[in-house]
This record gives C-alpha cells, structure tokens and sequence, in this order.
C-alpha cells in the first residue's frame, strides 16, 4: 500500500485515548478497494470499526445485512476474504482473528449471493424473486430431492452456492511447516487460568508449551479496566501481573509462548495440533527472514503433551430477540473490549439487555468513554451487586425484569423495543418501549469454550449451575486432560486463579516433577449476583410470526426455524441440526449451539440436558491448506526412491514409470521414438542380441538359521527339501486363504543360507509375513531374517549375446555345463565381489549379475563400455512385461488380483501336495470354492485378425470377457483381460487373461465388449506364447 | 496369528529331516569390498551428487555424508550362552541389552540395539570383512551376520538448529532429556523412516537406507534452508 | 493419534510407528488337514468386532519390528495394557465394566 495516499479518512468511532494501540503508528488497509487507516494493535475487526463501518457481509441464506457481534474466535459475520495478490488469497478469515498490518486487502465475501441467485433463477425462478421468506429449513432437501436424475445438475450450483469465499487460483508462494513437539505439560489459552497453570508447570521445571489463539498473551486480562471495575491482583492493575508472569516464562529454557497458535483438535492420548500463523500479522506473503531465506508463513505443531491443561475460557452468550442480527446488535464483552484493548466504540448510544452481573462492564466502559448509555434492561426482577450498583451510581437507568425484546433499524439499529418479559411463561408481560440508540448489546450468560474437551468423543456435561456445559473431566476419553478457569465454569477471578493453581500442581505431580514454590495473587474483592437463565427472549408476536430471531447468524438459523423443525417431528437435536444447519461448518456452534437446544427443549418441553449434550469435532477454527500440508509438497510430496544406476538412466533420456515410490526406467527412447517403437526395438534386440535391465529394485531378504529351508517350506506352496547348494528355484505365495500373493526365486548359497527375492512391491511386507509366521506361530525355529534390498544392485543381462557379454567383465566360469540354468556363482564381476545367478524372467540366456550398490553404476557402465559390440541394449519394464508376458510369466498384483489360485494360474507344478507341513495356503486349496471347475483360470488370448492390420489390435487391458456377444444386457461377464501387449516376435498382439473355466476352453472364441460399443474377438490359447519347450534359457 | 510357545506336532518332524548338525553356521561369506584402488574408482555413495560441499556462511545446520562405512546387521537371542561374549570379542565393544542404546569406540566402530534380537553395527567401511568374519569365528547358535553397506549411508547432523530441523521432521522426541548421548532409535522421518542416533552433544547420525537417500537428503535441505547449511565435503 | 507403549522398547511410542494387524490369539490350528470346511473357514474370515475391550495383534514396524498384543477399548480408544508375544491379557471384556455411557448428543 502506498505511503502517498492521503485519502484515507479519520477513524470516527476511535477513542482519544486508552486501549493498547500504538497510535503513533497508523497502518492503511483497504476494504472492499477502499482504503482506510487503522493503528498498530488493531485487529482489522477493531479498525473497521473505528472506522464506522457497520456492514461488513451479507448473510449466508437471507443476503441480510451483517456487522461485527463478537471480538474473538466466535465472530459468525466478519467472515472475509483476505489477500493482495492473487497467489495470496485467503479464504474464511475472521476480522476479529486478523491483526492488521500495513497494506492488508480485505473484502467481503459476497460471491454466495451472486452464486445463490444463479442457482435459483435457474431452477426456481419464481423463488428467487420471492427471496428468503420462501426458504425455510430444509428447503434444499426438500427441494432438489427430485427427480434424483437432476441432482449431479442441481449440486454443481447448489455447492457453488455454499461457500464461504474463494481458493486463490495460482500457486501459493509460501511455505509451511510441522514441527513435532513433545511437552510435559500444555496449556492452552493465556487468561488468568493459562497464566497461573503455565507458571507453577514451569518454575517445577517440566517443559511447558502455553498457547493462545490471540496476537498477545493474556486472554482477558488484556481489557481489564478500571474503568469497569476490573480487580487488581496483589493490588496491582492485572495486566502488571500478567507482564511479569510473561517474562519470567519467557526466561525459561524449556518454556514455549506461542501466541497467534489456536489448538484445533484434540485427539487420542493427549495429542493436540496447534496452528501457529507466524507471519499472516505482518504481510499478504511471509517476507524473508534475517538470512534472505524463505521462512514458514504458518505451522502446524504436533504435540504430545502428558498433561494438558484447557484453560479456554468462555463464550458469552448473546440473547435471541428479534432482528439481532442487524449491524449494531453485539456481545456485551465485545464491546467492553473493543472499548478497552482497541480504544474504539461500537456506536454513540448504547442500549444494554443482560441476564447477569459481569455485562455491565460494558455500561461501565461505554460511560467512562464519554458515550451515552441509553438503558439497562436487566432480565432479573431485582438486580443488585457491585456492578449494578456503581452503574445505577453514575445514573444509568437500569429496567428491572425486562429485555430487548426486537431492535430496529435495517443497516444499522436505530432503537431497540423493550419489555418487562416472564421467562416461564415466556411471554411479554408489560407495555412495549421504545428506545432510540445505534448499539445494542447483550449477554445471556457464559459458555465454557469446551470445544477441545468434546473432540474425543467425551460428551460436555450440564451444569445447573451455571447453565452451561462443562467438560467432561476424569472420562475416559480425557486421560491427562485437566481444565481449569472459566473454560471449567470458574468464573470469579479469584476461583480462576485457585483453580488453575491447582491444575499446574496436579500436571507437575502427573510429571513427577516436586512443585516449586508459586503463589496466587491476592485478588481485589468484588462481589456478584447470580444470573438468571435466559435464552430466546419473548416477542409480543409468537416466534413463528414475530421478526427473525436469529440462533446461529453464520448459518442463518431462526428460532422460528428450530421450531419448525420440532415441528415437523425431529426431535432429536442431532436431526434438528442436520436439518437446519445449525452449528455446520467453521463456525462449530460457538454462539448458537446451547440457545439453539434451549429452543429445541422449550419448544418439546423439556430440558436442556434431557434435550441432548453437545459434540464439537476439529477443527475450532478453519486451518489453511498449507499448514496441513507443511513440507510435504512438489518433489518432497511422497519419497521418490532411487537405484544406484538411476543417474545413467537420466543421462540416456530414459522415460520413468512409478513403481511404488520407486522410479523405475519405463523405456529408453531414441531419437523421435514412441513408446511402441522403442518397446518394439528393446523386445528384438533381447531376443536376438543383449539387452540389460535395472533390476534393482527387487525386494532381496536373506534368510540364515539352520530351519531357514523348513521356514521356506511352510512359508512357500512348493518344495525346498532338495534344492542343493548353489540353485535356485522359482516359488509362490499364498495367504492362507489359498490365494496368491507374492513370487520369486530363492536360491539356496549355503545349506543354512538363503537369499530369497520377492516383487518390488512386497519387499516390507513380504518381510513382515516371514516376521510374522515367525515371531508368533513358529518361534522353535532356528530361522533369521534381514533385508538386503537396498544393498544389492541387481543388472539382468538377457539375450542370447549375454554369456559372451558378461564373461568379459568376470572371472566365473560362464560354461553352459559348468554354470547351469537356475545356478548362483561367486566372483568378481568388473572387479567387484558379487554374485550370478542364471536365473531368466524373459526365456533367453540370462544373467542377473549382484553387486554392492555403491558399485552399481560402475558395473552398468562396464556393461555398455563392453557391450556396443554386442548389441547391448538398455531395456525398460514395458519391454521387461512384454518379454515376460510372451512366455507366460505372470506378475503379482497384475495378473493375480488376491482371488486366484497357483491352481487358476495352471501352476500346480509349483504346489507341494505331498510336502510333510500344510503349508500356508495349502488348506483353503480344497475347499469347495477353490474347487469349483468354473473359477476363472489364467488362458492366453490372441485376437482374431480378419484383414491386413489386424495384428496389430492389442485387446485393452481390463477388457471384460463374454462368451455370447448376442446376450442379452447385461451379459453374464466370464472375465477379464489382465495383461495385453503387441510383441514385435510374434508380429501380432497377444494377452493374458482369466477367463471361467478358461483352462478346458483352449481354441474356442471370446467376445470383448468395448466401451465405444465395438465388440473385440479373440481365441482362447496356452498362456505360454513364445519358446513353449523353454529351451532357449538352457542355452 | 497366535502366540504358539509350544513345538507343533509337525515342526519336529521336519527338523529332525534335516540331515547334518550344523552347531557352527555355514552362512556364505564373501568380502565384498573390492580393492582400494578399485573402491577408489569406481565407488559412487548414495549421496554423492546431492551433498556437494556448500557454506552458507553462520550456517544454524552442518550435514555431511559419512559415506562408504562398513553397516552390518546382527541377529540373534542374548540369552545364549556365550552370544555377548562372542560379540564383544570380535567387535571390541559391550553388546548393549538396554533398549534404544548405542556402544561406540574411538576407531569409528559402534553398535546399537535395535530390537531384542537385532544390532545395527557400524565400522570403518575397509573393517566390514574382518568383524563380519569375527562374528562369524566369535558365534554360534542362532544368529545371523548380513553385510548391507551398500544398502545404508550414514548423514551427520550438527548446528545450533539442528534439533529443530529435527522436530520439522520426526515423531521421535528429541529434546536433551529425552534423546541424551547414546540414544539410538529406528524413526519415522518425514515420509520414510531412518535410524536416529546422538553419538555427540552436538552431532546426531541419520543411517538412512540409498533408496531413500535423495528424498531424505533434499527434505533435509529444504528444512534446513531457513537456518542457512554447511554441507562438509 | 494414539501412543503406544511396546513392551519390547520399553516406551511409549507414537502410533506413525506402529501397524495394526487385526485381532490378536487367532491360532492357526496345529492340523490343517483335519479341519473341516467351517472350521477352516472361521479361522480365515471371522473376526469379534466389539464395542468395548478387543484384543489386537500389532508390530512396532518403525522400532523393533516385534509383533506384540494390545488391549484397547474400541470406544475411547485407551491403551488399556500392551503384552508381548506368548503372553495372554490380564484385562478382557468381563474383567472390566464399559464405562461409556449411551448419550443423545449433537455434534458440530
């Protein structure tokens, strides 16, 4: 914002003096692109204020007009979108939240109303004309419930409709960050109650987290006043006390203040995330920190506390009266505090309507600043207390037994109707009065802010006594949670202080830390009279008739509407809710939620408990994207893993494929090829010359203990009694449901010594089923387990080329006698110590050469330094799957999806029927459902070509498999295609596929239906395409 | 699953199947070190084109790779006879029982406990061998010697600021009553998981597998950028 | 997010480093062969899904991978022992009363 700009205009509601703005320091800010100036200190509620705007938003469903009711977290209408620059945007930021600092761009969030009146025009033209007196609750439900085919039309507007202001459209600048905390004790809210807890935790010497969701430490002892009569702690202003409380904590090593840090959830054994804005008081955008670094806009701590300690406070409570909703109708605190912390006042004249002694302050406050207070009317019959009286002292005319019952004035109260009222009856006693005034405030008591308390599912408790909910402390869901002040229904500050006291000592104990030496202040004496209970006032019309008394202003709920819903047979209050949307989104029934079920339960007639408790789930406040994500966003979004070779791979230009969080080479292309033509060319070049593959990326676990081949036997479905020294043998997996779920080959290095392979995916948990079977069901055997995945880099050389290829760069004796298929050899391999193993996923001669990975990259260059001669060819998984596909090879979690067999994939010459231990899967082969002769077995599929070009058509993977294209829809499906490619070998395409007793049905015709309504044609073959007598890996 | 103490009726049969006595293991044991001059050559650590030396100047966070050690993973049951005995002969440090903890020499050798049956240990990358034999001379029983140097490296962490990139990073408390000198844990970490360990008051090691060496190297970076980095060479 | 005591560390430990597994005591039954379909049958897919105290199978899979058993109510979600392998509980769904309380309530 431009320092050039002098048109900002005065603050006219701003106080000469007072509050605890810097009022040499003027900040300028814009509001709906009209500038304005505030002060250091200023929240942008207290500035927009100071500067006479009483109109801040339009409401969510009535378009009303709506101006600040509160000054904290609980502030339903200055909902705003913040943000200068497009990449900056903020939705859903409460004004009263928002410190205000220099060049802050603010605007009401209007786009609803626009979105709103689209969507009815649209669908109900003749109610968008009429407006809101047309929409009563669950006009949404009742209106779009029909026909259900227009829904995905009518819920494109109706979701537009519903939000609260907008996500910006271009990346967000910033960054954000976690931080994990562990504390002995956490202490949430910095009142009197936080101050006191926090301070006897960290003079014991425990580690002490204290929070507040404020721009400053101190919660309500920030506006204390003499003014209002507010006490003195050890005979000093409270805020004295509070300064030197903060700044002995601050001296502590392992205290933490952390301010503008709002605790939104509280979930299972005590671990509670905190949101921290860490810049959002100084700029759009974080600025840089002292080094030029980027720093963290905002932070989501994760704490684990062994105590905390909710020290919250309360809610005041507003009263229900008609067209309260209209700008100038605030909280009786609110008031007082902006008054007192932010030198401003809400209006000129000022009407107040309580219940209990502690709004007078307001009064007071309102008075000693010079503005003029109208009226009290005070709901009790025959107010006293020190309070009352001091007002009644300064001539405040104070009107017993009565209550605001409707205000007037349409952008911004103009009067306010009152009259002696009887809550029993409810009903308006006595004649109706008309006062003239622009600001009404009320108080119907105070709400423990028991939010955090509920988010575990511990239901708050009814307090008679203070008519309000209360945590539910000592429940089970509440192990190490404490609650002291008024967020535990304590509200003389003397309770406070002796409470919160005794909470900081019980936490230390818990810690078993020895409590240091603390004391509570001595407290001024100031003595109050009970409150009367009061929600909905009385009008002198029937709620159903009488003007809009609003219950939840956020989400426009009336007390006419919570009627109707009782009405209409919902009584419980969960369904009243859901059907009025009382309490729904980021507001979380912070002003509406008890005076909506005293409604509820005067209109059912009975009380509130008997009405139902109230369940607050997180967040408490809306929390951004960005803290929620912290770091874990563009390339440190999920761990990309790595082989040792994968620095060649990058240089070749190779193309990456996401195998788990692996990346592997998907195919190397070059020059100007495709996929097919690069696939193509890797496939021919492995069955005619060399190709190499990074096979690294195999889980590799090896196996030692002298009951290692007993373990293999019960753990794989065939037989490992006879596999000698130095071979290796191919083997399946099964759940013992009898369904398969990992393959690979082991080899057998020492008679007590074994490396076993498994799949890329199932590397971890194939290690934790071998720890499992292990650990908990064959403990007797001598079996150890280690993963060696990461250490070895695996290289497949395979072609016919390889044996000439790899006995260039080893010292083992290649000889296709002396080194046989399935074998493993030991040797230098490009001067490094490593292992062979013939072992060959592709059907030609192949060599899977095994070397420290710190040696990888060396042994592939070697490779290709020897191999230009040979043809040799990098090859990628595509090629690897074609190859493989080609002779039949199945892979896991393609081909087999948790309900095939060894026996639908025709491999009963991997099942060990005879071996002594049923093996695990071995049971469920027989039974009846594994029986069945029509499960869906592994066929290979060639599609049926009928002209030139046909042999190209490669059927879609997942293609579903009918026997009679002519059936009727839907057609009886017999199975899918799971695996489908072109070889460039068999010049045609070929699949796998299981097909319904697919195993008796070799040469018969299949059928394809295709989503464009064409039909493919195939016939069913072997599933081994290539090389059937498998001679050519024996070469 | 169950929590069977007692021998099955089948296990025995296939155990006494087996057809020698194997008291002393016959594990295939290869050095897998090539020669130095070899290593020197050829050798490639997993970090190796991400840490490359970097001063920041007043840097909050010093990182450097401690490539190239000798890791090997031991397992076995302590309550053997002669199982600790055997470990502290061949290694020359105390096999530590006490869970989370770490024994370490001066030559650069160290062991941590992992579980109740399984020990990181870490040595001069050209001593692998040499121990892994020891061990293998040293043991007998059930237990079990695997070589994965190349599978782990090993990041230094020190700084003023190290234990808050720290706690940007893992679960794991890591405040000075909680993780003092020769505390060692397996940790999740970011999206992964490592091996957390404070060998000093002021230096922390990450064993961290080479697959997840880059992720890791680059989140520690990047929560590191705000405090400025020292990258040793 | 729980904290879960392992009886193999000997800490408590947060719940990122640890996997659930399902119910705990399922004993794979010592003869296959001999059992019927439905014996069999319960021993794959049948499972107690109770409202209050269960028995359930973890590993330490960040830690010292040891599988291990944990006793937790269902509803308030408290760690109410944690026991190692081969051992058996000490608290079961007779020995300990629900202490949950059926209550209409709202939730926001």
């Amino acid at each position: 914002m431009s320092q050039q700009d002098n048109q900002t205009a005065a603050a006219p509601r701003r106080l000469a003096s007072g509050g605890r703005i810097d009022r040499a320091t003027p900040l300028t800010f814009t509001f709906n692109g009209k500038r304005y100036q505030g002060l250091a200190g200023d929240t942008l509620a207290s500035a927009l204020m100071a500067n006479g705007l009483d109109v801040l938003n339009a409401s969510f469903k009535y378009a009303r007009p709506r101006g600040l009711v509160a000054a904290g977290a609980e502030e339903p209408n200055a909902i705003l979108q913040l943000g200068s620059t497009e990449a900056g945007q903020v939705p859903n930021v409460r004004a009263t939240q928002q410190a205000l600092y220099d060049g802050l761009e603010a605007h009401a969030v209007s786009g609803w109303v626009k979105a709103q009146k689209d969507l009815m025009s649209r669908f109900l033209p003749q109610v968008g004309k009429l407006g809101g007196k047309f929409m009563p609750p669950g006009f949404y439900y009742k209106t779009f419930m029909a026909p259900a085919s227009l829904w995905m039309t009518y819920e494109k507007y109706i979701r537009k409709a519903a939000g609260l202001g907008r996500s910006p459209l271009e990346e967000d600048p910033d960054i954000y960050d976690h931080l994990h905390q562990h504390t002995d004790v956490l202490v949430i809210g910095s009142g009197p109650a936080g101050l006191m807890a926090a301070l006897v935790a960290a003079r014991s010497g425990a580690r002490v987290i204290l929070c507040d969701e404020q721009e400053e430490l101190g919660g309500s002892l920030l506006s204390m006043s003499a003014d209002c009569l507010d006490q003195t702690l050890d005979g000093q202003p409270a805020i004295e006390w509070r300064d030197a409380v903060l700044a002995e904590l601050e001296a502590c090593e392992d205290v933490q203040l952390l301010p503008r840090t709002t605790a939104n959830g509280y979930h299972d054994h005590n671990f509670v995330t905190l949101h921290e804005r860490r810049t959002e008081h100084q700029a759009d955008l974080a600025p840089l920190n002292a080094r030029g670094a980027q720093q963290a806009r905002s932070r989501l701590h994760r704490v684990r506390a062994h105590r905390v300690i909710m020290a919250t406070g309360a809610h005041e409570r507003p009263l229900v009266y008609s067209h309260n909703d209209v700008p100038g109708n605030l909280l009786a605190g609110a008031v007082t505090t902006y008054l007192t912390r932010y030198g401003v006042a809400a209006g000129d004249k000022l009407v107040l309507s309580v219940n209990n002694d502690h709004a007078y302050r307001a009064a007071l406050a309102w008075a000693a600043a010079g503005r003029e207070v109208v009226a009290i009317a005070d709901a009790r019959p025959d107010p006293a207390g020190v309070m009352v009286e001091a007002a009644r002292a300064a001539g405040i005319r104070i009107i017993a037994g009565a209550a605001v019952i409707e205000a007037k004035g349409e952008r911004r109260v103009t009067g306010a109707r009152i009259a002696a009222i009887d809550i029993d009856a409810f009903s308006v006693t006595g004649a109706v009065e008309e006062l003239a005034c622009d600001t009404i405030a009320s108080s119907g008591g105070y709400s423990p802010v028991v939010h955090l308390a509920a988010h575990t599912g511990a239901r708050p408790v009814w307090s008679d006594e203070i008519h309000g909910f209360l945590p539910a402390l000592g429940a089970p869901m509440l192990k190490g949670f404490d609650a002291c002040g008024a967020a535990n229904g304590s509200f003389a500050l003397e309770d406070v202080l002796v409470a919160a006291y005794a909470s900081g000592v019980a936490a230390v104990e818990a810690c078993e830390f020895e409590t240091a030496q603390a004391e509570v202040p001595a407290v001024s004496e100031l003595a109050e009279t009970p409150m009367l209970p009061l929600y909905q006032v009385p009008h002198d019309k029937p709620t159903a008739r009488a003007p809009k008394q609003f219950v939840d202003l956020q989400n426009d709920v009336t007390a006419a509407g919570i009627e109707l819903a009782t009405r209409e047979g919902f009584e419980s209050i969960e369904h009243v809710k859901r059907y009025t949307a009382m309490g729904f989104g980021t507001d979380q029934g912070k002003l509406g939620n008890i005076n909506g079920m005293a409604v509820a339960a005067r209109c059912l007639g009975q009380t509130i408990p008997d009405t139902g408790t109230t369940v607050f789930r997180p967040n408490y406040t809306p929390v951004t994207f960005g803290a929620i994500v912290g770091r874990h966003c563009g390339e440190l979004f999920d761990p990309i893993r790595y082989t040792a070779m994968h620095e060649w791979h990058v240089a070749q230009g190779a193309k990456f494929e996401d195998v788990g969080q692996w990346k592997r080479p998907w195919y190397y292309p070059q020059g100007s090829e495709d996929m097919h033509a690069a696939v193509e060319r890797e496939c021919l070049a492995v069955r005619e010359k060399v190709g190499v593959l990074d096979a690294s990326t195999l889980g590799k676990i090896d196996i030692t203990g002298r009951d290692a081949r007993e373990f293999l036997n019960r753990i794989y479905t065939n037989a490992w009694a006879k596999l000698g020294v130095g071979k290796a043998r191919y083997g399946l997996m099964c759940h013992d449901d009898g369904m398969v779920m990992d393959d690979g080959v082991t080899t057998c290095l020492a008679e007590d010594h074994f490396l076993m392979t498994t799949t890329t995916g199932g590397a971890a948990s194939i290690l934790e089923w071998l720890e499992l079977w292990h650990q908990t069901e064959w403990p007797e055997l001598d079996v150890q387990m280690t993963s060696v995945t990461d250490h070895w880099a695996t290289l497949t050389v395979t072609g016919p080329e390889a044996r000439a290829l790899v006995g260039e760069l080893t010292d083992i004796d290649l000889d296709r006698d002396s080194f046989k298929f399935m074998e493993v050899r030991e040797g230098l391999i490009a001067d490094i110590p490593g292992r062979i193993f013939r072992i060959s996923f592709t059907g030609e001669l192949s060599y899977e050469l095994n070397v420290p990975a710190n040696y990888g990259l060396h042994v592939w260059k070697r490779l290709f330094e020897c191999g230009k001669k040979y043809g040799l060819t990098p090859y990628g998984t595509e090629t690897m799957h074609v190859l493989r596909a080609e002779k039949g090879f199945i892979i896991v979690g393609q081909d087999t999806d948790g309900s095939i067999t060894p026996e639908d994939l025709g491999m009963q010459w991997c099942v060990g029927y005879n071996k002594p231990y049923s093996w695990i899967g071995k049971r469920a082969l027989s039974r009846p459902d594994t029986r069945r002769d029509d499960r869906k077995q592994m066929v290979g599929l060639i599609p049926t070509r009928k002209k030139a070009g046909d042999e190209r058509i490669v059927l879609p993977e997942g293609s579903q498999i009918v026997f009679d294209p002519e059936h009727a829809i839907p057609m009886p499906m017999v199975g899918h295609v799971t695996s489908s490619y072109y070889s460039p070998t068999l010049g045609h395409g070929f699949a796998l596929a299981v097909v319904k007793g697919g195993a008796k049905r070799i040469g018969e015709t299949v059928f394809l239906p295709q989503a464009d309504g064409t039909t493919l044609e195939a016939e069913i073959t072997s599933p081994v395409f290539y090389d059937k007598k498998g001679e050519r890996q024996h070469v | 699953m169950s929590d069977a103490t007692t021998l099955d009726p089948q296990a025995g049969a296939a155990v006494d199947a087996q057809p020698q006595d194997m008291t002393s293991s016959q594990t295939s044991v290869i050095d897998q070190r090539p020669t130095p001059e070899v290593h020197a050559q050829c050798a490639r650590s997993p970090l190796a084109h991400l840490f490359t030396a970097r001063d920041d100047g007043d840097a909050g966070i010093v990182l450097q790779e401690k490539a190239f050690l000798g890791h090997l993973t031991l397992r076995g049951d302590p309550a053997q006879p002669g199982f600790a005995e055997g470990v502290e002969a061949a290694l020359g440090l105390a096999l530590p029982l006490t869970p989370a903890t770490l024994h370490q020499n001066e030559g650069g050798r160290s062991i941590q406990w992992l579980s109740p049956d399984e020990w990181l240990i870490l040595v001069p990358g050209e001593e692998a061998f040499t121990v892994e034999k020891a061990l293998h001379e040293a043991l007998a029983g059930r237990y079990q010697v695997v070589n994965v140097s190349g599978g782990q490296t090993v990041i230094s962490l020190s700084g003023d600021q190290a234990r808050q990139v720290l706690m940007k990073s893992t679960p794991t408390d890591v405040h000075p009553r909680a993780f003092p000198v020769g505390r060692g844990v397996p940790a999740v970490f970011a999206k992964a998981t490592l091996v957390l360990r404070r060998v000093s008051e002021s230096e922390f090691e990450l064993v961290v597998r080479r697959s997840f060496a880059d992720y890791l190297g680059r989140w520690l970076l990047d929560a590191s950028e705000e405090f400025g980095v020292c990258i040793k060479g | 997010m729980m904290h879960i005591f392992c009886p193999y560390c000997g800490e408590l430990r947060e719940e990122e480093e640890f996997h659930v597994k399902g119910q705990a005591h399922i004993e794979r039954p010592k003869d296959p062969e001999a059992c019927s379909d439905a014996e069999w049958g319960d021993y794959l897919f049948f499972r107690n899904n109770p409202r209050g105290v269960h028995h359930e199978l973890w590993i330490h899979a960040v830690g010292c991978r040891k599988y291990f058993n944990i006793t937790r109510h269902t509803v308030t979600y408290e760690i109410l022992e944690t026991y190692r392998m081969g051992e058996q509980p000490t608290i079961t769904g007779e020995t300990k009363a629900d202490p949950t309380t059926q209550a209409k309530g709202v939730s926001a």
